[in-house]
């Protein structure tokens, strides 16, 4: 499988970049791909599936399946223990996974409240709620009466995940589009909430203290600033924002042309994220801000300090970002077209709306390859990259993402000049294609994958219009079957992909032999060698004990050795580390 | 406070107009010419209980008009020797821009309001959209003098789309409706993007001249 990667010819150093044209000799998206073509319909679309299976789908409560459009949409999802919260942009809803081929409806919250993006932190759960339709009461029927509305956080007590409380609506300046979730580093009963949000400021009249002006410079500017909330979480009630951070000063494009009489222009720079991803564990934040891609040190989460920006040109708005485990690269994702759009066509730009990957060096990004999905989609089909997280796959970088009506995806990026898909996951339109001279349609029904997520061994996905999936990789000759059951073998208490827990694997047979399998792959280490690492790992398995770990010590010093030499070294060390914890561990 | 003009009779007049417009060369009609073409009225009625207002259904009339401008200018550029930044701009503002116009005529057509389709900009004039004049100049134009006009020009006709949404926003009880918030927000976010990097590109182009 060849996909789509290019390495970028120029220097990244200008705040704004444009990009010349590098794609002339590529032939996706591609109409051969398995993916394009599928019968349409909502419940009984085609399917076409790689290296992965669908364990379960389960449609929509009756209290959200009553319209087409946004208005009961399913959005993101947050993981508590065998609990999956489901926002909806009408409310959210509570699912017992802990039988996977049977969703369970745990509860349903009917609560205006777009976008309704989920996390869940304890006992409490946080609703994103952004535009103008939201009420503090929840109910329908739109805002009457400006005091009523609704735009910021809602915070709920999920002690009872069957009778979620609304404890209160922390209100803000720019409503909440997405949150991020970032515990206060030495006190364990606080934690802040990034909010991100979309919309212009409130009026002063109808919240105190906003405004929305044009200078970026100018502090009492709503706009331009990361509007933080503190979260006592013995007092939840007690919520409220505490500041917001200019980590956007001097992100301005040039106000004029070159060679032109200089006249004031209004500020294009980004005003806001759309979301943040925070990775608490290395003190740093991703920021997908409009036409910028944010590196932010947060080791004080209330004074967030910006240590890198870059922008390009093939990127229509930086949408959300994923870090690998080590912290050394991220996925930036382009939601070109805004989710509703069709921008995965045979006709569509290849260089928009997919994902980049960056690297990290002594707090500076560096811009690498892109990746979109290869499958042309159908015009019926909104389609751009979405949200996702990584898998935990020891030794590889590898995400799973939703693509709306492009399905799920999931893209390798060890190698961040070339990223590849090693499983997707798709269904055909939900609409069929219109007849031909109909142009007054009338369904265009927005669906596909919001966003998909590992937990805790299998993949979540939440379908816009559909319902919920749940889906399970198979093993294939891209991804073995012990690196899935290393991968397995991680287990979190709670999950949201906005907050980016470490990764970290247990001393277990699987985790060595997800290592070894992937230096058979890739010839990182004679064939010779880790056929006799594979034997003795074999032996070792079958005793107990002091042999055992005897065994081991013995095998991980002569794997030391090997990595001298051995075509991936770094691998090899890996291995050899994993072994050497595997014969601490044994009894 | 922004003053924005009106289009619902505007679309009416674009509607009744389609026949004409047919049989009548683009060149020939100007941003004026819906007032020359005061036909029969049919005012926006909204059903009782609809979560929005005759401000969106003016908005998205009004944008699809907008968009259908912004996406001819866009297609001159090919033929017309632009610089391979400019094309590439180019070509994304214009698939950018059908597929919003098929969510605006969607969200029109369900909810029973008068479609325009994609001409209907020949009659109806939003603000920072081209006149008749500046059209035929920027089609007649080539190489640099192309795109600097074209990026000039597209500039303030993305301007002019910010107008409308904020005058959309500025009018009490409207874009409460879930997908005309969405859509108006998302015209705020990538067009402003888009400004910047149209900004950025004026200053990297040659002058005009040689």
């Amino acid at each position: 499988m060849h996909l789509r990667s290019f390495r970028r010819v120029f220097a990244l150093a200008a705040p704004l970049v444009l990009v010349p044209a590098l794609l002339a000799a590529q032939s996706y998206p591609s109409q051969q791909d398995p993916r394009s073509g599928l019968k349409p319909g909502r419940l009984d679309a085609g399917v076409a599936a790689q290296n992965m299976r669908l364990v379960a789908a389960a449609p929509k409560p009756a209290e959200f399946d009553t319209a087409r459009g946004l208005t009961f949409i399913n959005s993101d999802l947050a993981f508590s223990d065998k609990y999956v919260y489901q926002g909806n942009f009408a409310g959210f809803t509570v699912w017992d996974v802990s039988e996977p081929k049977a969703p369970k409806v745990v509860s349903v919250v009917a609560c205006i409240t777009a976008q309704g993006d989920p996390s869940v932190y304890g006992n409490l759960l946080f609703i994103s709620a952004e535009g103008r339709g939201n009420r503090n009461d929840c109910a329908k029927g739109g805002v009457q009466d400006p005091k009523d509305h609704m735009a910021g956080v809602r915070i709920y007590d999920v002690a009872n995940p069957a009778a979620p409380r609304l404890i209160k609506n922390v209100q803000t300046c720019k409503g909440s589009h997405t949150h991020t979730i970032v515990p206060d580093p030495k006190d364990k009963g606080v934690i802040y909430v990034y909010v991100s949000g979309n919309q212009g400021a409130r009026p002063d009249s109808e919240l105190a203290g906003c405004k929305e002006g044009t200078d970026p410079a100018d502090e009492t500017n709503s706009l331009y600033r990361l509007d933080v909330i503190r979260v006592p979480l013995a007092n939840p009630e007690q919520a409220e924002v505490v500041t917001g951070a200019r980590i956007f000063t001097g992100l301005e494009p040039a106000p004029h042309a070159a060679g032109r009489p200089e006249r004031r222009a209004s500020p294009t720079g980004p005003r806001n994220c759309h979301d943040v991803t925070a990775y608490p564990a290395m003190n740093l934040l991703a920021g997908a801000c409009a036409s910028h891609g944010l590196l932010v040190d947060i080791s004080n989460p209330l004074q967030p300090k910006r240590l890198d920006a870059v922008a390009d040109t093939n990127f229509s708005l930086w949408h959300t970002a994923v870090f690998s485990n080590d912290g050394k690269r991220v996925v930036f994702t382009d939601e070109w077209g805004g989710g509703t759009g069709p921008m995965c066509q045979a006709t569509s730009m290849l260089e928009m709306g997919g994902n980049t990957v960056l690297t990290i060096e002594k707090g500076k990004y560096t811009q690498h390859a892109y990746f979109k999905i290869p499958a042309a989609q159908t015009a019926e089909e909104n389609c751009v990259s979405h949200n996702g997280g990584l898998i935990p796959v020891p030794g590889r970088d590898i995400m799973v993402q939703g693509w709306y009506q492009g399905g799920v995806s999931v893209m390798e990026f060890t190698d961040p000049d070339h990223p590849r898909e090693l499983a997707y996951f798709d269904r055909g339109p939900i609409d069929a294609p219109a007849a031909p001279g109909d142009t007054t349609r009338r369904f265009g029904t927005i669906g596909g994958s919001w966003g998909a997520y590992w937990w805790n061994g299998l993949i979540y996905s939440s379908e816009l219009d559909r319902g919920f999936d749940i889906l399970e990789l198979v093993p294939s000759d891209l991804l073995s079957a012990n690196e899935l059951e290393a991968a397995k073998l991680v287990r979190f208490a709670q999950y949201n992909p906005q907050s980016q827990p470490k990764i970290e694997w247990p001393a277990a047979f699987p985790v060595v032999r997800a290592y070894l399998d992937q230096l058979v792959r890739g010839n990182g280490l004679a064939a010779r060698r880790t056929t006799a690492i594979a034997q003795a790992l074999d032996a070792a398995e079958q005793q107990s004990g002091a042999k055992r770990r005897a065994a081991l010590q013995k095998l991980a010093a002569a794997v030391k050795k090997d990595a001298k030499g051995a075509a991936d070294s770094q691998r090899v060390e890996a291995m050899a580390a994993a072994i050497t914890a595997l014969a601490k561990a044994a009894k | 406070m922004t003053s924005v003009r009106r289009p619902a009779l505007a679309v009416t007049a674009a509607l009744a107009a389609l026949a004409l417009l047919l049989a009548r060369p683009a060149a020939a009609q100007g941003h004026d010419s819906a007032h020359g073409h005061h036909m029969a009225h049919t005012p926006i009625t909204i059903p009782a209980g609809a979560g929005y207002t005759a401000a969106d259904v003016e908005f998205m009339q009004g944008m699809i008009a907008h968009h259908g401008q912004a996406i001819y200018m866009s297609r001159l550029a090919a033929g017309r020797q632009a610089d391979a930044r400019v094309q590439r701009l180019a070509t994304k503002i214009d698939q950018s821009q059908v597929a919003e116009i098929r969510i605006m005529q969607e969200w029109l057509a369900r909810r029973g309001q008068a479609v325009p389709d994609t001409s209907a900009w020949r009659d109806m004039h939003m603000p920072g959209m081209l006149t008749a004049a500046e059209l035929d100049a920027l089609a007649a134009a080539a190489g640099t003098a192309f795109d600097r006009a074209y990026l000039e020009l597209m500039i303030r006709h993305h301007e002019g789309a910010l107008l409308m949404v904020k005058d959309l926003f500025a009018t009490a009880g409207a874009a409460q409706e879930v997908d005309a918030n969405v859509f108006a927000n998302d015209v705020v976010s990538v067009q402003t993007a888009e400004i910047g990097a149209m900004r950025a590109l004026l200053a990297q182009l040659p002058p005009t001249g040689k």
